[in-house]
Parts: C-alpha cells; structure tokens; sequence
C-alpha cells in the first residue's frame, strides 16, 4: 500500500495575543468616511476585524433622536471598540477623551492614543503623546499609541507600559505606503509588545509588507473606506495581512544577485 | 437658568437634573457620555446630579473614526 504524505500547511494557530486577549484577525479597521452605517456595516465585516476604532464626538443636539448610531451597526457584544483620540492636540484633551470613552463604553480601558502635531501631516506629537501616556497608564487605561517610525521612541512607550505600540508607515490617509520599512523592522525585533502599522497603508500589498516585515498586526481606515469599492478592499486587505503573515511565519529566501536554476542540472540530454 | 449644552447656551428649567436634561433632548436611552464643566457624571447619578446656572455640559457619543 503506498502511501503519500499530503503536504500540509502549517496552519497552528496563530492568534494576535494584545492586553491578555487573543483576537484572530490581525487586521483592525477605522469606521470614519465611509458613505453610511450600511457601508460601514458590510466593509467593516468583509475585513474580518475584530477590534474597531471609533471616535468620541458631541451628540447632535435638536436634530432626529431617532437616527441610527453607529453603535447600532458595530455592535460592542460583536467588536471590540477602541476609542481613540483623534483630532487632539494636547495631553489633556487626548486624557480627557479616553476617561469619556472609559464612561461611554462601561469601563472599557483599551484605547488608541493619538496626539496629533500639525494639521498638514498628523504625524504624532511625542512630546504630548508621552505626557498622555504617563497620565493613562497610571489612570488604568490600556493604551495603543499612534507614534512615529522611530525605534527609540516606539521603546520609551512599550516601557511605559503601552499594551501596543503603532508606528506609521506614512502620513494618516495618506495611502503612501511602508516608507521606511527598515525602522518598522528594528521597531519589531526590539520589542516584547505587538507592533502594529497604523496610517499610511493604500492597498493590499502595503498591509502584505507590514506583515512580512514581522509586524503583530495593521490597522487603517482611508485604505478601506476610501477604495472605490470598500467593501472590495476589504476583503482584500484580509488577505493582505493573512498572506504577508504566513509569508513572514514561512520565512523568505534572502535576496540574492545572481540567479539559481530552479531544475536540476543532472540528469541532462542534450 | 442658563447652562450651556455642547457649546450652545440656552434656557433650561432650574433645579434640572441631568437624567431630566438627557429627557428633554430626547435622548434619556441613548447610549452617551456626560460631562459637567470637564468632569465626567457616571450614569448611575444621573438621577440625583443636579445641573446649576452657568453649568457648561458636554454630552459626547461614538462615531465613525479611525
């Protein structure tokens, strides 16, 4: 009897281990520009995320009580939400947005901290992220940081007891890509927290790159609601991130100058 | 008395209780967060919280963001 070994690929599981909780998916998606709650709804769930970002802004006042929320259609039984502090330019107002998402949200303490520095970029302002930081940590928040793609800084804040560290890889929106993948690699190899590429992705194969370059995770928000089809996109980036983490887990062949026959020279007739 | 609701100043009934502020705007059951001038009001005081002239009230909800 003969029997053939199937080949197998390694499929143990693999899960995104973030604040003591395993999440399957190591794509986390934004809710904000899409064109309404059904488009958010359908992209949110084609992507496969299990952990979404929302923002904390005032309640409409005088206008229809009765308008759907997005609450509604990202449902906090179904997601994991993760405020974040978009638009805030100072420790206090980034401090002040987490402790009313902590309330909105019943004592949730997972958060995405963003304090921005100018309006032309967003790139972070470290300065004030880390004063914020200092702050949350202490308050009991368990804090995602949006910082920059500097290895020093990403370390500062895992020290401070960040439970995520989110280098960009270019501008928020931007949809630029990887910009310096070198940094984004050196910010994954030194630290013991997941890492994960947040802003600056524009298509599939930018969230593939992330991912190969060993990062724990990608979260963006243009890339999707943006794309002409984001519900398409969606569905894309899922398997972005899934193919570039198997690639990244199968280990690449290292780039060489010169080529190597992939058919044997043995066995030769002519 | 006069108490500023996100950034609007208006008229409101006095003695208001902040449960009876979030009924006046139709938005008792709604799940949101308040604050009176920059402190957070957890939900269980709603009812006994009672707001005073010149309060500034913040009410905030979740949106799309990302």
């Amino acid at each position: 009897m003969s029997s053939v070994m199937q080949p197998q690929p390694h499929t143990s599981p693999d899960p995104l281990l973030l604040a003591g909780v395993e999440y399957k998916s190591r794509l986390l998606v934004g809710t904000g520009k899409y064109k309404d709650l059904d488009e958010t709804r359908a992209a949110t769930e084609a992507s496969g995320a299990e952990i979404v970002t929302v923002a904390i802004r005032r309640t409409n006042i005088g206008q229809n009580p009765n308008e759907p929320s997005l609450l509604e259609v990202i449902s906090p039984q179904k997601y994991t939400l993760l405020p974040n502090t978009a638009g805030c330019y100072t420790a206090s107002d980034a401090v002040r947005t987490c402790r009313l998402a902590r309330e909105l949200l019943d004592g949730h303490e997972l958060v995405k901290l963003e304090v921005l520095g100018d309006e032309q970029t967003l790139f972070p302002d470290i300065i004030q992220t880390l004063e914020a930081t200092e702050i949350l940590v202490k308050d009991g928040f368990k804090i995602m940081v949006y910082t920059n793609d500097d290895p020093i800084i990403a370390k500062r804040f895992e020290d401070m007891g960040c439970v995520a560290v989110m280098p960009l890889a270019a501008p928020i929106g931007s949809g630029l890509g990887i910009r310096n993948p070198h940094n984004i690699r050196t910010i994954v190899e030194n630290a013991s927290v997941p890492i994960l590429v947040d802003a600056g992705v524009g298509t599939a194969s930018d969230a593939a790159i992330a991912m190969e370059l060993g990062c724990d995770g990608v979260l963006m928000n243009t890339a999707i609601a943006g794309a002409q089809d984001p519900v398409l996109m969606a569905s894309a980036m899922k398997k972005g991130i899934e193919a570039g983490r198997e690639a990244f887990r199968a280990g690449r062949i290292p780039r060489k100058r010169f080529a190597s026959a992939s058919s044997p020279i043995d066995g030769m007739f002519f | 008395m006069n108490i500023t609701v996100n950034g609007t100043a208006s008229e409101y009934p006095d003695k208001l209780s902040a449960s009876q502020l979030l009924r006046s705007l139709g938005l008792a059951d709604k799940r949101l967060a308040l604050e009176i001038n920059e402190e957070i009001v957890s939900r269980s005081t709603y009812d006994s919280r009672v707001i005073n002239p010149g309060d500034r009230v913040e009410i905030v909800h979740a949106i799309g963001g990302g």
